[in-house]
C-alpha cells in the first residue's frame, strides 16, 4: 500500500516520528488523522503493544490487534533498532527532516542514546520533541512506574469512583495514557504553531499523572476551599450535601438523571415533573410541583435538601423509570427536553442513531485482509481541513522499503546488512 | 526583547459555559492566547452558582467551580437576548476577535446573528469552533446536556464498576475532559492552516464522538467479535495481583498494585517477605496468578492492611513494582511529585482570596504557560472591553446599561 500521494489536511505539512508505544500512541493517532506524515517506528519484530487484546476475529496476531489499529490509523510504519549505533545514525537521519518526534520512553533514556531534545535541536533546531511519561521527566516519582491503575489512583480518579462499600475503582478499559496522548497532540501543534513564527523547536514534558488530574472536575477545589474530600458512591454521586442516585434502574437497562435541586439538576425538573403528572405518577413529587416555577435558582439549592426528601424522590424516579426501556425514555427525553440519558453499553454505542445520522462510523479499507472494517471516526468536522482516517494502520516494517529506499537513498545491500545486524 | 507567547497573536471571543468550552479556550489563554468570555448574569454560567464557594456562602463570584475553568480572561456580561447586546457581540468579531469558540445548542448563535455563516462575511478568515454534546447536526443534537449525563451516554458507566452490582458512574463530567483538549488541537490546527494560507474555518464537534475515541478497540470489537465488554471491577485481562487494596490508617486509605510480569511478581514478593503462599506453584506464573486472582488478592490485602499506602507504594515503587496510593483532593494537594511540577497555582480572586488554580498537565522548555490573573468576576471588564477595545464613548455605554443590554 505505496503511501507517496500527496497528504490531505491541516498538517499535511509536518512529518513527526512516533517512537511511542501504548503509553504514547494515542498522540501520533490525532497528528495522523489531521493530516501529518506520523512513521511509527518499531523494534524489529513489532512494538509489544501489538500483542494487546482483542485481536480480529479472536485471531491473536501482532497483525490483528484491535488496539494497535485503533490507535495507528493514518500512520506509516518502519522498524528500526535505535539502541544500535546504525539504528541512531538512521534515526538522527529522519529526524534531520522531521518536525516533531513523540517518545514514551523512561526519563532519560533518549538522552542515554544522544537521542534526546539537546541532541536533536543542534540538527535540527525546528524540531519538537514531546516526552509522554507517567509522572513527567524530572521530580521525585519521575522514574516510577505508571500502569493505568496507577495512573488512576495517583491521579485522583479512583478515590471518587467505585461504590462506598468495595474498594475505589477505575473505568475497566484503560484511560490513563489516553487522556496522556490527547494533552500531548495539543502540545506538540501549539509548539509547532509557536514554530511557525520563531523557527525553533522545543522541548515538552507530558504528565500523566497530572493529565488525569484534569478530569477531576473541582475536586481538589472542594478541598482547598471546603476542606471536603468528594468521595466515591456508586451509581449516587457523593459531592457534599445530601447523597443523590444518578444512574436510575428501568426496564432493560439504566438511565442517567440529576435528581433534586442544584441549578444544573434543576433544567430538567419542571419538564420532568410535568411528565409525571401527565401519568399519574407524581409521587414524592406530589408536593414539588413548583419545579414548574421560574424561580428555582434559589429556592432548590441541592445541598439545603434532607436526605429523606430526596430519597423519596429517588423512589419515585425508579417507580417511574420500572416499566419503560431505555429507548421509550430516552425518546421522551427528546421529544420533552429533559437531560436523560441511556447508559450506553458498547452495543448501544454500536447502534446508536445519532451516530449514524452523522456518519461516524467509517469504513477502512484492509486490503491484506480483502476488507472493510468499521472504524471509529474523526472526533471533530472541520470544513478545510476535514480530518480523516487516511489509512490502517501500518504492518510491521511496512514502509522499510518506501523510506529506507525511496527516501534515505539507502540501497538494496545495505538494507540487507541492517536487516542481518538486527537494527530494521 | 520579552518572549514570544505562543499564541500571543491569538484573540477568542467565548460563548461557552459549564466545564468543556470554559476549560478549552482556558488552556489557550495559559498559553498567551487573549480570551473575552462572554456570559450573562440573565442566565449564569451554572460553574459561578454551584459549590465550591468561599467560606460556604453562595455568591455570583465566589464559586471556585467557575475560577477554575475561566482564569487568565477577561469577561465581559452581555444579555445576547437583546439586540443591542448581540451588536456589540458582532462587534467583537468583527472589529477584534480572530477566533470563535461556542458551546451552545443549535439555533441559538443562529439567532443571535452569531453563527459562522453569518460572521463569516465581515470575515472571512475567522475560525469558529462550535461543540454540543452530541454535536450540531442530527436528530438528537437539539437535546440539553452536560458531561455528567455524557459520561453515561458515551458508554464509561456500564464499564465502570463490579460484575456483581449496578454500574458505578466514572466521577464527574467525564466526557467534557476528553472532549475539549480534542477542541484545543483542532483549533490549533486551524490556526496552523490559517497561518499557511490565510484561510479561516468552521470546526464542529461532538462531545460524544470525541469521547468514543477512548472506548474505539471495545467498540470494534463488538462490531467485529460481537463481544459486549462488561465492567470487570479493577481486574486485567493481562495481570494479577493487579487490585486496590485496603491498607492501614484511618478512613479512606488504599493502595493500588498492578503487577504485569514475572520480574514484577518476584519483586513483589521479595518486597512483602517471600512468605510461604508465595511459593505455592499455583502462583508461579502469570495465568496461575489470574486463575486464582480472588485468593491471591486476599493474601495481598492480608499484607497491605499493615502498612500506609504511602509506605507500601514507595517500597514497591523502589523495587520496580508498579503501586499508586489512592489520592483524595487533599492527597492531590499535597502530592510530592504534583509540587514539583508546580501543579497546583495560587492566584488571589478578589473574593474568594488566594486558592487553586490549576496549569495544563504538559511543560514546555521554552514557551512556559501563563496564569496571567485570576477568574473574572461578572462583567468585570465590561468598561474597559466596551471603551479601550471597541472605542466606545460613555454615553454609548450608558445606552448599553439603561437598555440591559450588559445585564
Amino acid at each position: 500500500m505505496a503511501d507517496t500521494g500527496k497528504r490531505e489536511g491541516a498538517l499535511a505539512d509536518y512529518r513527526v516520528l512516533d517512537l511511542a508505544d501504548d503509553r504514547g500512541v494515542y498522540c501520533g493517532k490525532v497528528l495522523a488523522d489531521l493530516g501529518a506524515d506520523v512513521i511509527k517506528i518499531e523494534p524489529p519484530g513489532g512494538d509489544p503493544s501489538r500483542n494487546i487484546g482483542p485481536f480480529y476475529k479472536d485471531t491473536p496476531d501482532p497483525e490483528k490487534s484491535l488496539h494497535w489499529w485503533a490507535y495507528n490509523t493514518s500512520k506509516r510504519g518502519l522498524t528500526l533498532n535505535i539502541e544500535t549505533a546504525d539504528g541512531q545514525d538512521i534515526f538522527r537521519k529522519l529526524a534531520k527532516t522531521a518536525d516533531a518526534v513523540v517518545e514514551s520512553f523512561p526519563p532519560g533514556f533518549m538522552d542515554s542514546l544522544s537521542l534526546g531534545y539537546s541532541s536533536l535541536s543542534q540538527i535540527n533546531p525546528g524540531i519538537v520533541v514531546t516526552s509522554i511519561s507517567p509522572f513527567g521527566q524530572t521530580g521525585p516519582y519521575k522514574d516510577w512506574k505508571g500502569p493505568d491503575l496507577v495512573g488512576w489512583a495517583l491521579g485522583g480518579q479512583a478515590f471518587t469512583t467505585g461504590d462506598e462499600d468495595r474498594p475505589p475503582c477505575r473505568i475497566s478499559f484503560p484511560q490513563a495514557y489516553l487522556h496522556a496522548g490527547n494533552h500531548a497532540a495539543s502540545a506538540t501543534l501549539a509548539a509547532l504553531y509557536n514554530r511557525e513564527f520563531t523557527g525553533e523547536g522545543q522541548h515538552i514534558d507530558v504528565s500523566m499523572q497530572e493529565a488525569v488530574t484534569w478530569t477531576l472536575l473541582c475536586t481538589i477545589q472542594y478541598w482547598d476551599m471546603m476542606k471536603f474530600n468528594m468521595f466515591r458512591g456508586g451509581a449516587k454521586r457523593r459531592m457534599g450535601g445530601p447523597v443523590a442516585r444518578v444512574l436510575f434502574p428501568c426496564k432493560d437497562g439504566y438511565m442517567s438523571f440529576l435528581i433534586g435541586g442544584g441549578q444544573l439538576a434543576s433544567i430538567s425538573m419542571p419538564a420532568m415533573v410535568k411528565w409525571m403528572a401527565e401519568e399519574d405518577k407524581l409521587g414524592a413529587f406530589e408536593d414539588r410541583k413548583d419545579w414548574a416555577a421560574k424561580d428555582w435558582a434559589e429556592k432548590v439549592d441541592f445541598w439545603s435538601m434532607t436526605q429523606e426528601q430526596l430519597d423519596a424522590q429517588e423512589g419515585s424516579l425508579i417507580d417511574f423509570f420500572a416499566d419503560k426501556t431505555k429507548a421509550e425514555l430516552y425518546e421522551q427525553a427528546l421529544k420533552r427536553r429533559i437531560i436523560l440519558y441511556p447508559a450506553s453499553t458498547i452495543k448501544d454505542l454500536a447502534e446508536n442513531i445519532q451516530l449514524k445520522e452523522r456518519g461516524f462510523y467509517v469504513g477502512v479499507e484492509h486490503a491484506e485482509l480483502d476488507e472493510t472494517v468499521t472504524y471509529v471516526g474523526s472526533p471533530c468536522k472541520m470544513t478545510e481541513t476535514p480530518g480523516k482516517i487516511a489509512r490502517r494502520a501500518p504492518l510491521i516494517g511496512e514502509h522499510n522499503t518506501e523510506i529506507y529506499e525511496g527516501e534515505l537513498g539507502f540501497t538494496k545491500d545495505e538494507l540487507r546488512q541492517f536487516k542481518a545486524n538486527g537494527v530494521i | 526583547m520579552e518572549k514570544r507567547r505562543i499564541f500571543e497573536d491569538v484573540k477568542i471571543a467565548d460563548f461557552t459555559w459549564l466545564a468543556v468550552g470554559p476549560v478549552a479556550t482556558k488552556f489557550m489563554a495559559n498559553l498567551g492566547a487573549t480570551v473575552i468570555h462572554v456570559e450573562s448574569g440573565t442566565r449564569p454560567d451554572l460553574t459561578r452558582v454551584s459549590y465550591p464557594y468561599k467560606d460556604f456562602q453562595a455568591g455570583i463570584n465566589r464559586s471556585a467551580f467557575f475560577a477554575l475553568y475561566n482564569d487568565s480572561k477577561y469577561g465581559i456580561t452581555l444579555n445576547l437576548r437583546l439586540p443591542q447586546a448581540q451588536e456589540v457581540a458582532q462587534r467583537l468579531v468583527y472589529e477584534w476577535a480572530n477566533v470563535v469558540v461556542d458551546a451552545h445548542l443549535p439555533g441559538h448563535m443562529e439567532k443571535w446573528g452569531l453563527d459562522y455563516e453569518t460572521l463569516r462575511k465581515e470575515r472571512p478568515d475567522l475560525i469558529h469552533l462550535a461543540t454540543a454534546l452530541q454535536g450540531k447536526t442530527g436528530p438528537y443534537s437539539s437535546m440539553p446536556g452536560h458531561g455528567m449525563a455524557g459520561v453515561s451516554l458515551a458508554g464509561f458507566s456500564e464499564i465502570t464498576g463490579w460484575p456483581d452490582r449496578e454500574p458505578a458512574v466514572p466521577f464527574g463530567a467525564y466526557t467534557d475532559f476528553i472532549a475539549f483538549p480534542h477542541m484545543v488541537s483542532a483549533l490549533i490546527a486551524a490556526l496552523i492552516h490559517r497561518k499557511k494560507t490565510g484561510k479561516g474555518q468552521y470546526i464542529e464537534l461532538s462531545q460524544l464522538e470525541a469521547s468514543l475515541q477512548f472506548l474505539a478497540p471495545p467498540i470494534m470489537d463488538y462490531m467485529i467479535n460481537g463481544r459486549v465488554m462488561t465492567r470487570m471491577g479493577n481486574r486485567s485481562p493481562f495481570a494479577a495481583p493487579h487490585a486496590i487494596y485496603r491498607c492501614q490508617g484511618e478512613g479512606e486509605k488504599w493502595c493500588a498494585i498492578a503487577v504485569s510480569t514475572d520480574e514484577e511478581w518476584q519483586s513483589f514478593c521479595n518486597v512483602i517477605g517471600n512468605p510461604a503462599w508465595t511459593k505455592d506453584p499455583k502462583f508461579s506464573t502469570p495465568e496461575g496468578r489470574k486463575e486464582n486472582e480472588n485468593e491471591l488478592d486476599e493474601l495481598v490485602e492480608q499484607w497491605t492492611v499493615n502498612y500506609p499506602p504511602e509506605e507500601i507504594m514507595t517500597r514497591l515503587q523502589e523495587a520496580g513494582v508498579p503501586a499508586g496510593a489512592v489520592e483524595s483532593g487533599e492527597d492531590l494537594v499535597a502530592d510530592p511529585q504534583l509540587n514539583h511540577r508546580g501543579t497546583h497555582v495560587i492566584l488571589e480572586h478578589p473574593e474568594i482570596g488566594p486558592h487553586i488554580y490549576q496549569p495544563p498537565p504538559y511543560r514546555f522548555s521554552k514557551t512556559p504557560h501563563e496564569l496571567t490573573m485570576p477568574a473574572p468576576c461578572l462583567g468585570q471588564h465590561n468598561e474597559y472591553i466596551l471603551k479601550d477595545i471597541l472605542g466606545m464613548s460613555d454615553d454609548e455605554v450608558a445606552e448599553l446599561l439603561i437598555a440591559g443590554a450588559l445585564e
